[in-house]
């Protein structure tokens, strides 16, 4: 294989200050097998333009400044092989900033939001330290196990600015606020534990505008997997009676009702479930569609006449559901 | 090529509101001889909500549900990038952590099952694309489906988080997946690219949050429709849902009228293969899909 590769970069150009409009320009370069995304970015200053722009500070995986995107991809700059970005999208690779909405100029955005949220869910331990403590406070192992990896968070933003949810929701606090959210919870020095899972717990800003896309877990550098977090998030506020009964906590809970009467979830009455008998009618609309495509049947609700399956050998599924289930809404 | 077995999770869409979904894959199975043995006695997945809410009962519950699929001795696939993530998720968990199998069996040992790890679980679309092979497909066409520009969209749960998903989905790259680019292409049909094929509906918070929701359905929906896609295709039958009958609401939303026919992945290779309008099910739909047959052949 050739130690060398060439490539043409299409990097994303922009001046808040002078430009109306964003840009791409293209830089065509000999890359070598052990480059760093971060080399290129160096590369596209020194040899091509002066004036392009880009963070990036301790190149050990550390700082967590470097954050871009390539091809859509997020990558921490100073660990990314430039070849393995070529393997995953050939011989054209696009550079652009985490967020296209926040650029300053080029590489650089404005990360205020991410800040902001993080610092909300008081991300330190909570605690009345003794200044002169007689003996060693030791935890357990497994109180360091269950912060999992959470500790491992540089503050990057890839995770935030890779999230769906928080692009079209403003008020959301994304998951890197949630992975330290859950990181200080978990500590057992920490005395705001409740305070965070409150806060974490509105819909809104709260865990439970999290859409699974798992994009999270793919754009974390440290590996990390906040939706991991997001997930002990929903759990603690189960197991600590801070979640309150509303259309998704119902929704959450709402599958074992089902799952212990049919095996198989029952669609519309889980909508109507979470939803309430105010809410649910909000829905109309959507489910006489649905009625006159012949998805959903107006005799569904009605003991003995609807088509709801059930699952064979359901006796083991109510039993099973009867000494695994562990929480209460 | 010997016969291809699977043992069938079909989720619970399937057997609910998208009938669509459940006959079209039958009808591929047989045109391909496919044996698919549905696991009657599977309960839902927990559809990546149960698990917020109670982790060891959904673990226990998909345990039990990939144990009949060990009886059977056969590779489970799925029909939902959900159902396919939350099996998978609990297989990961319990291959990897001893201590928590065992707890888990435990459970289980109560109603006589024991959870062994010996069976792959795998999504339909990469049964097909992978097992069964594009050029096999290929060779079995008999409507081209030439007449159609169709835009892939791939449902977060087939191919995040890759690190477990390469375990069944071929080494999909998440940020630019190619499977159903290459099974639109083995059904002579035209792959629209277009930059929302690897994002998020936004189906799992359609209670909670019908405004993000409906903004990502809206753009994806629209991203494809600008690309002059002229049907959109799916394997995850919670895309499709969202898909399809939220493009009033997501258009209103996004100021914009939105209809496009929503095909689920089995019913576009069924139309390809030349099965009936009944097994295809698309009357099942909400936005107008019933036309597509006529264009096919056309």
């Amino acid at each position: 294989m050739s130690n060398t590769k060439k490539i043409t970069i299409k990097a994303f150009r922009f001046n808040a200050e002078t430009d109306y409009l964003p840009y791409y320009k293209s830089y065509e370069m000999e890359v070598g097998k052990d480059e760093l995304v971060l080399d290129l970015l160096n590369r596209i200053k020194w040899e091509h333009d002066g004036s392009f722009s880009y963070r990036r500070s301790c190149r050990h995986g550390i700082c967590g400044a470097c954050g871009i995107k390539v091809n859509g991809k997020p990558v921490l700059s100073c660990k990314e092989n430039a070849f393995d970005m070529i393997d995953l999208f050939g011989d054209e690779l696009i550079f652009e900033p985490q967020s296209k909405k926040r650029a300053i100029k080029d590489m650089i955005i404005d990360k205020g939001d991410f800040w902001a949220k993080h610092a909300a869910v008081k991300p330190f331990v909570d605690a009345v330290i003794d200044e002169h403590p007689t003996h060693e406070t030791k935890m357990s192992q497994e109180e360091v196990e269950n912060i999992l990896d959470a500790d491992y968070c540089i503050q990057c933003g890839n995770c935030h600015y890779a999230c769906p949810s928080l692009e079209v929701n403003e008020e959301y606090f994304g998951p890197a606020a949630f992975v330290a959210a859950y990181r200080f919870t978990a500590d057992p020095r920490d005395n705001s534990g409740k305070e965070r899972l409150e806060m974490t717990s509105k819909i809104g800003p709260g865990v439970w505008d999290c859409v699974k896309c798992f994009e999270c877990a793919e754009a974390c550098p440290k590996d990390i997997n906040p939706i991991e977090k997001i997930t002990k998030l929903h759990n603690l506020q189960f197991e600590q009676n801070v979640a309150q009964s509303n259309v998704a906590t119902r929704h959450a809970e709402g599958f074992v009702r089902s799952i212990k009467k049919h095996g198989f979830l029952d669609e519309a009455d889980i909508v109507k479930y979470s939803e309430g008998p105010i809410g649910v009618l909000k829905h109309m609309g959507d489910a006489i569609a649905m009625m006159k495509a012949g998805k959903i049947h107006i005799t569904d609700q009605i003991p003995f006449m609807g088509n709801m399956p059930k699952s064979k050998n359901l006796d083991e599924i109510k039993k099973l559901v009867k000494i695994s289930q562990t929480n209460k809404l | 090529m010997s016969q291809l077995r699977y043992a069938l999770y079909t989720g619970c869409t399937a057997k609910e509101s998208t009938p669509e979904l459940l006959s079209s894959t039958l009808a591929v199975a047989k045109k391909l001889d496919i044996e698919l043995i549905i696991l009657e006695e599977a309960s839902c997945c927990g559809a990546s909500h149960l698990q917020d809410f109670d982790p060891f009962l959904s673990h226990v519950l998909n345990a039990r549900n990939i144990c009949y699929a060990e009886k059977l001795g056969l590779t489970m696939v799925t029909l939902c990038n959900t159902c396919q993530i939350n099996l998978a998720m609990t297989k990961e968990k319990l291959d990897h952590d001893a201590d928590y199998r065992a707890k888990v069996n435990a459970k289980l040992a109560e109603v006589g099952l024991e959870y062994q790890g010996s069976v792959d679980i795998k999504h339909f679309l990469y049964a097909l694309v992978d097992d069964f092979g594009l050029e096999n497909i290929k060779a079995k066409v008999e409507v081209p489906l030439s007449n159609f520009n169709i835009a892939p969209f791939y449902g977060c749960h087939n191919i995040r988080p890759s690190e477990l998903q390469h375990k069944s989905n071929g080494g999909e790259n998440p940020y630019n997946p190619t499977s159903l680019d290459h099974l639109i292409d083995a059904l002579e049909g035209h792959p629209v690219n277009y930059a929302s094929k690897n994002k998020c509906c936004g189906f799992h918070v359609d209670l909670q949050a019908p405004h993000t929701s409906n903004a990502l359905t809206g753009t994806a929906l629209l991203d494809a429709i600008d690309n002059n896609a002229d049907i959109m295709v799916t394997p995850c039958p919670l895309c499709h849902l969202n898909m399809d009958i939220k493009q009033r609401g997501a258009g209103k939303q996004a100021g914009r009228d939105i209809s496009i026919p929503v095909l689920h992945m089995p019913q576009m290779v069924a139309l390809a293969l030349g099965c009936t309008y009944e097994e295809i099910g698309l009357k099942y739909h909400v936005s107008n899909a019933k036309k597509v047959f006529a264009e096919a052949t056309k």
